[in-house]
């Protein structure tokens, strides 16, 4: 091409080329290698892929994914194994805890941790849950708390907000007839065999930092043998609060936070 | 530890046969009339070979956590009795479809509901047809002897990770419960070797692995049913497993499983001493079932009585066996109840009386 016939764009864009600014030193964003190309199938807006990506980067920064088993609940994240690029198993539903339970008894030597939901960890699976943590099973366990069920539509979850709507509390959640949502973080941070209990959320990039800095500090006390480590995660559900991505942020910290607040509810001890 | 001959509770056999095959986990939880699996392995196992051994909250926990450990590549053992192992049935099914080996023991009572705590034979259609939901099939091997209880352990061992499928033993609360003299095997090492397909940490040399049940792309899951139904056809030519006791000459033959079977050989023995011909077929293998074996045999018989510990469950595949060729006859006894070599050679005597004259 002759320099004289060139746009002022192509210009600039040789000129990157020709600079060799794409180096490696310059990347500000990239794809964390245990991340898959798989394009996700969640909603436009959810919390969901943020919290995949966080732990992804934080199984690179700690160099374990040979070592790492993922487990997968049923709900939104039932195809989390798409992608991470671990080896993973999916559960039945509810059941996550204990399929996790089975791997790290076997392989004491290897990450393990399972990936739920709030209606997987905090209804059909609050026995093995509570079970799991009270035996303080060496292995991280990630609660995804959106306060619906997503994947079957928007129905009620154990930890929709008093008042709130949903498919099967159309006039919103009446705790007399339908009882109360269920702060199970908080009841789990009370059991001897929990070593780390906290409360994350991932709608603005402070607390996206937060919530990768608990996932990385979980993983190191799992490499110490400390315990059980609970991390929530409090994210929105645009698609079955019905709100747009942005509504639903503030919908999140208008409405959920107060009720499930953010910050270490069992803090190490030793 | 070397072969030897021990007097032995068969639940504490069974245990003792699971160490000693380089069992890696067993997952469990107390019920009767199964607890001394749980309880003889919790003594020290762990010591002995570094066996996991954990006591669940629940049989749901302790089949997904089996689930784990077997995903994990690893010999895993869970074991129950009738109302618990109706608690396994979804992570049966899970275990099944994602094809993970395990060894799975129902040492039954008699049911429905809580039932009884006294043997039963009641779960045949449960394990056998199906239980938990969707197309799959169990493995499933009938000791009648507290040798074969032990000696099953390592054989299941064997076929599951051969078909990478659950194998069930499935024996009752008597066979649990009494004492034989038993020949136990050589204690082998615990298998070190990792399948290709266990998730254990994925190295850069090859893909990820998933152990999963799901496909939502329904031409996909009919694929991966497609694969599951001529792994069972195999194993259907394989793996048929049966003992005929006095068969050759008998114009009667005793179909019956697990401890049955052996009162129904000591009721084929009285029988011969009044000068009736009685043999007794025995299917070891329930699934695959010895449905050749037993349409040859009907060849030669006069008929069937087809005994059982319940309402008259198995008797469908004797049918499907004998194909009408000749008449089959059913004695069950229920709720607990064992029947006697006596009681059966009545029933036999009764139920064929017009030939028998």
């Amino acid at each position: 091409m002759n320099e004289r016939t060139m746009t002022e764009e192509q210009h600039f864009e040789q000129m990157i080329e020709e600079e060799s600014i794409c180096i490696n030193d310059n990347i500000v964003y990239d794809k964390p290698e245990t991340l898959t190309d798989t394009p996700m199938h969640y909603c436009p807006g959810c919390g969901h892929g943020v919290a995949h990506r966080l732990l992804a980067e934080v199984i690179d920064e700690l160099d374990i994914q040979d070592k790492t088993i993922g487990v997968a609940p049923v709900g939104c994240s039932v195809l989390a194994y798409n992608y991470l690029n671990i080896d993973m198993q999916e559960a039945a539903h509810g059941r996550a805890s204990a399929v996790a339970t089975g791997i790290k008894r076997v392989l004491p030597d290897k990450f393990v941790f399972s990936y739920q939901g709030d209606g997987d960890l905090a209804a059909i699976g609050t026995g093995e849950t509570i079970h799991t943590c009270n035996r303080g099973e060496n292995i991280l366990i990630v609660f995804i708390n959106n306060g619906i069920y997503g994947m079957t539509g928007g129905q009620m979850a154990p930890t929709t907000l008093p008042g709130m709507k949903s498919t099967t509390s159309p006039n919103g959640r009446d705790i007399i007839t339908m009882g109360n949502p269920l702060k199970i973080t908080e009841l789990i941070a009370q059991l001897p065999g929990t070593y780390y209990v906290t409360r994350c959320a991932v709608n603005t990039p402070v607390n996206v930092r937060k919530a990768k800095m608990a996932l990385k500090k979980s993983f190191e006390y799992q490499k110490e043998n400390k315990g059980l480590c609970f991390v929530e995660i409090v994210t929105n559900c645009p698609s079955n609060w019905k709100m747009s991505p942005l509504e639903s942020n503030k919908w999140l910290e208008e409405n959920m936070l107060p009720f499930y607040p953010l910050g270490d509810i069992k803090k190490p001890t030793n | 530890m070397k072969k030897e001959y021990v007097l032995m509770k068969g639940n504490e056999a069974l245990a003792e046969a699971a160490i000693r095959a380089g069992c890696d986990a067993y997952f469990g939880y107390p019920i009767t009339p199964q607890s001394e699996i749980l309880e003889y392995l919790s003594l020290n196992a762990n010591e002995r070979t570094g066996m996991v051994v954990l006591q669940a909250e629940s049989e749901i926990a302790s089949i997904n956590m089996g689930y784990g450990a077997a995903g994990a590549g690893k010999r895993v053992m869970t074991s129950s009795s009738s109302p618990g192992m109706s608690l396994m049935q979804e992570g049966i099914s899970y275990i099944a479809c994602a094809e993970l080996p395990c060894l799975l023991v129902n040492i039954q009572r008699g049911g429905p509901g809580l039932g009884t705590i006294q043997p039963g034979q009641a779960d045949y259609f449960q394990t056998v047809k199906g239980g938990g939901h969707g197309d799959y099939k169990l493995i499933t091997l009938a000791p009648s002897t507290v040798q074969e209880l032990v000696d099953f352990v390592d054989l299941s061992f064997d076929i599951a990770f051969k078909y990478r499928n659950p194998v069930m033993i499935l024996a009752d609360g008597a066979l649990g419960q009494m004492m034989e003299k038993v020949l136990l095997p050589e204690q082998k090492e615990r298998i070190k070797e990792v399948p290709s397909w266990a998730t254990v940490g994925k190295s850069k040399d090859r893909e990820k692995n998933v152990i999963t049940s799901l496909s939502l792309d329904p031409h996909h899951m009919e694929e991966i049913n497609l694969q599951l139904q001529a792994k069972y056809r195999q194993i259907e030519k394989n793996e048929v497993r049966y003992e005929m006791t006095d068969c050759d000459d008998a114009d009667y033959v005793i179909v019956a499983y697990g401890l049955v079977a052996r009162i129904s050989q000591k009721a084929a023995h009285l029988a011969r001493e009044k000068g009736i011909k009685v043999g007794v077929f025995r299917p070891i293998s329930l699934y695959p079932f010895p449905y050749e074996a037993l349409n040859k045999l009907a060849d030669n018989v006069k008929g069937f009585l087809d005994v059982e510990m319940n309402a008259g469950q198995m008797i469908e595949d004797v049918k499907l066996s004998v194909l009408g060729k000749k008449p089959i006859e059913f004695h069950g006894r229920m709720g607990g109840v064992i029947p006697s070599p006596e009681e059966i050679l009545q029933k036999l005597e009764e139920k064929f009386a017009g030939e028998l004259v």
